[in-house]
């Protein structure tokens, strides 16, 4: 990464949590989905973002677009804050900032064409273009993603899983973005159809100079398309650093069992592995452990990580680790 | 080994309003005692429908015909009330989703005591005692506090721990495992699979693990077995097929799977689609997404063949496998 590269986006202190009704007449306990979530994404860049369920990866990824508002922290796309902009200053920044969903499927309109979905953007977003315009736009991007132009009056359950993420991302890319968030965007796919997305997506962002952000918990797909990768844990960061580090040198004792706990399609490997297995699972984020959130799975955990929280740190090599010990355990075992 | 299924022509067909569609077409195999057999494929490949048909789990318009020999017993076919003194006591099916098979109403202990009343005759008491032995054998935390929670009280991993206790209750010599632990989060799925690794050797029980994630068939299985358009195509040990593999959709999955340990510039996908069961292609149903296809594919379909080295393939194709002969 050179100094001299734009920051397209940088996420500062962003928090959100939501509010969750427990009972008719008891208080509604609250969720801390993020906490403090801090980094920047920069121009041509793809970052992943990987945890497990419950981490807060898709809620971010909503409140970076502002489909969900964030409740501290501010999002600053090519320096503007936009999460207190008017509406209308909002959909204008939406040409620039779209969206792939995992159900490709469920999220296209059954009752509209593959042509209007596609072109659906274009009417909101940029309402100047007139009907022949959108139509020339529309089948350009099909052509694109691998659609081929008599599809275009056909409806959505006409297609297959693959297909319809095609349309998906079509739909994403009409504005000419420059950044998208892609929420599991294969994660439905079968492995076949999952590598042809992947690749579609490489070569789109290079077609179009796209930046990306790929959340995904599959971390063999966010290794394979990542350069940088940022590990969230129960709404926190833990540890964010270039692909390669990140998997051959993980600091953090959660992105190390991760890693591990990875199954590889490789027999021999596999066999000789040694997993670093996880006790337990995560715990709720209504009421998550104090101190170091990772501490009740970890083994190298001391009274410290129950009494203070650790601060994300730089390290060398622009990588930031949040734990207590990660110097004197100098971790073994990448993959 | 002695043999604890032995499949043969196992046909499954489901009637739709004025056709039909073959979901899977002259299945052949067999299982051995204690070892772990990793069936895989993608959507539509028939994998979890044979599976179904041979525990009698069939959809209303689903008929299987052909024969799955549990010893000397035809499963394929047999009345349901008759299946049942076979289900749960020899033969156990575990699914993706455990809120499908478990009773929401019920509670975990209720559930399991009963499949020991049931199929063993054991007493309540003792079948209650037995439930919290299997729960702490499947690794669940607190298993006696669990045991009094409903279903929904319980985490996807728990869950799928009830389901792995209440299938190994009677101590079957065949475990079925369908995509259990796809919807699980990875640090839960490597705990889970290294369950599954314990269990079947300590109850040397035989594992079907159903799966489209060559991962787990890496660290789990003994022996695979790739279907495609409702039909085996490759069989053999793990190691020859991750490693020479000799079907060229063998081949295309492993080059579609990402590696976690290996940063590859592109991934080779199978180009085009996986086929409509309703309208397979003719010849051999993986000819149009085949780079290694010839005249004679188009028109005959391959028969699963043995080679040598006690595997088998259904491929006309005999040059060697690699993508650069054909590029």
């Amino acid at each position: 990464m050179n100094a001299h590269e734009t920051t397209l986006l940088t996420i500062d202190r962003l928090s959100k949590n939501f509010s969750i009704s427990s009972g008719l007449f008891s208080r509604p306990l609250t969720l801390h989905a993020l906490q403090d979530i801090s980094f920047s994404v920069k121009k041509g860049e793809t970052l992943g973002i990987v945890g497990e369920s419950g981490c807060g990866k898709s809620t971010l990824g909503r409140c970076i677009l502002q489909l969900l508002p964030p409740d501290e922290g501010r999002v600053l796309w090519l320096g503007e804050d936009i999460t207190k902009l008017p509406s209308e200053a909002m959909r204008q920044r939406r040409r620039d900032l779209q969206i792939i969903f995992q159900d490709p499927l469920a999220s296209l309109n059954p009752r509209l064409t593959v042509g209007e979905i596609v072109a659906d953007p274009l009417r909101t977003l940029m309402p100047e273009l007139n009907g022949e315009e959108r139509r020339k736009r529309v089948l350009k991007m099909m052509e694109a993603v691998g659609l081929l132009p008599e599809m275009i009056n056909r409806y959505p359950h006409e297609f297959s899983g693959g297909q319809a993420q095609r349309i998906g991302i079509a739909r994403a890319l009409i504005t000419e973005p420059k950044l998208i968030v892609c929420d599991e965007p294969v994660s439905a796919l079968d492995v076949s159809i999952q590598a042809q997305i992947l690749n579609l997506l490489a070569d789109l962002k290079d077609q179009f100079g796209l930046t990306l952000i790929f959340i995904s918990h599959n971390l063999s797909v966010v290794r394979h398309v990542s350069d940088r990768i940022l590990v969230l844990y129960l709404g926190r960061i833990v540890e964010l650093a270039d692909g390669d580090d990140l998997y051959g040198d993980p600091k953090h004792p959660y992105t190390r069992a991760l890693l591990t706990a990875v199954p590889i399609p490789d027999p021999k490997r596999a066999r000789q592995r040694n997993i670093d297995g996880l006790v337990g699972e995560i715990p709720s984020p209504i009421n998550p452990p104090s101190g170091c959130p990772f501490r009740t799975r970890c083994r190298h955990a001391i009274a410290l990580c129950a009494e203070q929280r650790p601060l994300l740190e730089a390290v060398a090599g622009g990588r930031l680790v949040a734990c207590h010990r990660w110097q004197e355990l100098g971790l073994e075992g990448g993959v | 080994m002695a043999n604890v299924l032995v499949v043969d022509d196992l046909d499954v067909t489901f009637a739709l309003h004025q056709s039909e569609v073959k979901a899977v077409s002259d299945l052949n195999f067999t299982l051995h005692e204690g070892e772990t057999l990793a069936v895989v494929g993608e959507s539509g490949s028939g994998k979890s429908q044979a599976f179904l048909a041979i525990m009698g789990l069939l959809a209303r318009n689903g008929h299987a015909t052909g024969r799955a020999m549990l010893g000397d017993v035809n499963l394929i076919g047999m009345p349901p009330a008759r299946l049942d003194s076979y289900r749960g006591r020899e033969i156990a099916m575990i699914f993706q989703d455990p809120m499908t098979s478990l009773n929401p109403s019920l509670k975990v202990r209720t559930q399991l005591a009963e499949v020991l009343v049931r199929h063993q005759g054991f007493a309540e008491e003792k079948a209650q005692k037995a439930t919290i032995e299997m729960l702490e054998r499947v690794g669940m935390p607190e298993p006696v506090k669990r045991a009094n929670a409903y279903p929904h009280e319980l985490s996807g991993g728990m869950r799928q721990r009830v389901m792995i206790a209440m299938a190994l209750l009677c101590r079957p010599k065949i475990l079925i495992a369908d995509e259990p632990t796809t919807a699980l989060d990875v640090t839960v799925q490597a705990q889970m699979l290294d369950l599954f690794k314990t269990l079947t050797s300590d109850f040397g029980t035989a594992l079907v693990m159903i799966t489209h994630d060559l991962g787990v068939v890496a660290g789990l299985a003994d022996r695979m077995m790739v279907m495609y358009g409702g039909r085996a195509v490759e069989t053999g040990a793990v190691d020859q097929l991750f490693y020479d593999p000799r079907h060229p959709y063998t081949l295309g999955l492993l080059h579609s799977t990402p590696h976690v340990a290996v940063r590859a510039k592109r991934l080779d996908p199978i180009q085009g689609l996986p086929p409509s069961l309703e309208h397979l292609p003719s010849g051999c149903s993986f000819h149009p997404r085949c780079a290694f296809r010839f005249e004679k594919c188009f028109e005959e379909r391959p028969p699963l063949d043995p080679t040598e080295g006690n595997r088998e393939k259904a491929c006309w194709y005999q040059g060697r496998l690699a993508y650069e002969e054909v590029a």
